[in-house]
């Protein structure tokens, strides 16, 4: 069996240029939630390829010396497609002076663009965002809300609006697993799944990092996440997993 | 007396029922968990992937993998679930959380909600305010009555971008607590804080909302 594991991060991405997989204007999705869960070295790997004019999709936009925050400051990104964007004082100052375009999602729908992409449905209607600036002059329509068990459902049994979302789909993605195998097979860890799994199966190209590498057989089949087959490449790297908001209570 | 933020926080998680599965917002929100009445089991999700949130850990528990959608560290309870963003959202939006307390700039007489764009701040965006006002149950609104210029922001029309449209079931405010029937859309004034009137909060809401002749007092 052809291993997919590649010896560096840089390794991973050295030759997606030439091959015409990533070029300056492509779009990326890249995992994470907060830098919880974010393919941290594929990042750093991303940006000496020196692509730019990259659009990021990406839930945030990382902090202003790790994450997304590196593509930012070496201002490789010319946009985000992202629900929060909280904690970047490079992103805010490139998004004053005008060098930065930002297109918000609400986080439930930006995951259920990403799924839906991945999963081959072009568009999908969703309560999530009607009557608000998300919806605006995008296609609306009435349906009774999909009944469950009584009472599941506000308003069970009346019709309610519903705004037209696209899927999306990307050039690369670059996602974070806490386990691999060499054919691809990836298993995530508590919160740091997030995005990844969705991001895995919407992209031409598929990058992921992860901290333990094992071969093609070693995971139970009922405990892999994202099939092998999603994915075109493995690297084995050390996160440094920064922690945004240490938090705790006394022993 | 106005509630101080711990007594609105109180007032919040007298709405919470045993086996309650409960989203709660960031600042107000996040202190309900602290006033939990003895008895109910409550479960907290994360939007960011987590059913079961447990205390905050202790320095040799941190795990840079375990975080809430506020980024803090924290731990996972018995039997907790983790799970991918699109579960969680098709959690939220398919209507399987029980209810969610989050905090308001503006929120209408008619239930509308605005929190997500802060006047004269770089908006930072909505993160997942707009899915779990628009899926979840019962949302439960959590702020201050009045602005810091003592403006009302119980207001007739949100002036602010909204977060969503006619999804508001409860307010608690510092001043009083208001239910919204949805079948007549209209909130009905139904607690006032101890030492409050109900003529006190009349003058200082507004939005229209109906004032029956028995409104109690909130109970601290």
């Amino acid at each position: 069996m052809a291993t997919k594991l590649c010896a560096t991060p840089g390794e991973a991405l050295r030759d997606l240029r030439e091959r015409g997989i990533i070029f300056d204007g492509c779009t990326v999705m890249v995992g994470g939630f907060g830098l919880c869960g974010i393919p941290e070295q594929l990042i750093v790997a991303l940006r000496d390829t020196g692509v730019s004019g990259l659009t990021c999709i990406s839930n945030n936009a990382g902090v202003d010396d790790w994450g997304l925050g590196l593509l930012l400051q070496t201002r490789q990104i010319r946009k985000m497609i992202s629900s929060y964007v909280g904690e970047n004082a490079t992103f805010e100052k490139q998004y004053l002076g005008g060098e930065l375009e930002i297109e918000f999602n609400p986080q439930g729908t930006l995951a259920e663009r990403i799924r839906a992409g991945g999963a081959g449905i072009p568009a999908f209607y969703t309560a999530t965002g009607v009557g608000t600036q998300v919806a605006e002059g995008k296609p609306h329509a009435r349906f009774l809300p999909p009944l469950g068990k009584a009472g599941v459902n506000r308003d069970a049994f009346q019709e309610r609006d519903y705004v037209l979302e696209t899927g999306l789909f990307a050039d690369l993605a670059l996602v974070k697993a806490d386990t691999a195998d060499t054919f691809g097979n990836l298993v995530y860890r508590r919160t740091a799944r997030n995005f990844n799994p969705m991001m895995a199966t919407a992209a031409a190209f598929v990058v992921a990092e992860a901290d333990h590498v094992v071969n093609a057989g070693e995971i139970d089949p009922d405990r892999i996440h994202t099939p092998g087959s999603f994915v075109d490449r493995v690297v084995k790297t050390a996160s440094v997993k920064r922690i945004e908001q240490r938090t705790t209570r006394k022993a | 007396m106005p509630l101080d933020r711990d007594q609105i926080a109180r007032r919040a998680a007298a709405e919470l029922r045993d086996g309650y599965i409960v989203n709660l917002g960031i600042g107000i929100p996040t202190l309900v968990a602290n006033h939990i009445p003895a008895g109910i089991d409550v479960w907290l999700q994360s939007e960011n992937g987590l059913l079961g949130i447990g205390p905050f850990p202790t320095e040799a528990e941190i795990d840079a993998d375990l975080i809430n959608a506020g980024k803090q560290t924290i731990t996972a309870r018995r039997g907790a679930a983790s799970f991918s963003s699109a579960d969680s959202f098709g959690m939220i939006r398919g209507g399987h959380i029980d209810m969610c307390i989050l905090g308001a700039m503006e929120v209408s007489e008619s239930g509308d909600i605005a929190n997500w764009m802060v006047p004269g701040k770089l908006v930072k965006g909505m993160g997942g305010a707009m899915d779990l006002v628009a899926g979840v149950r019962k949302v439960v609104v959590t702020m201050e009555h009045c602005s810091k210029k003592g403006e009302s922001k119980f207001v007739p029309a949100c002036t602010l971008p909204l977060t969503g449209r006619g999804v508001v079931d409860m307010l608690i405010t510092d001043l009083a607590v208001f239910t919204r029937d949805r079948a007549r859309n209209r909130f009905v004034l139904r607690e006032v804080a101890p030492g409050v009137t109900v003529d006190e909060v009349r003058s200082k809401t507004a939005a229209s909302v109906d004032i029956p002749d028995l409104v109690s007092t909130v109970l601290t």
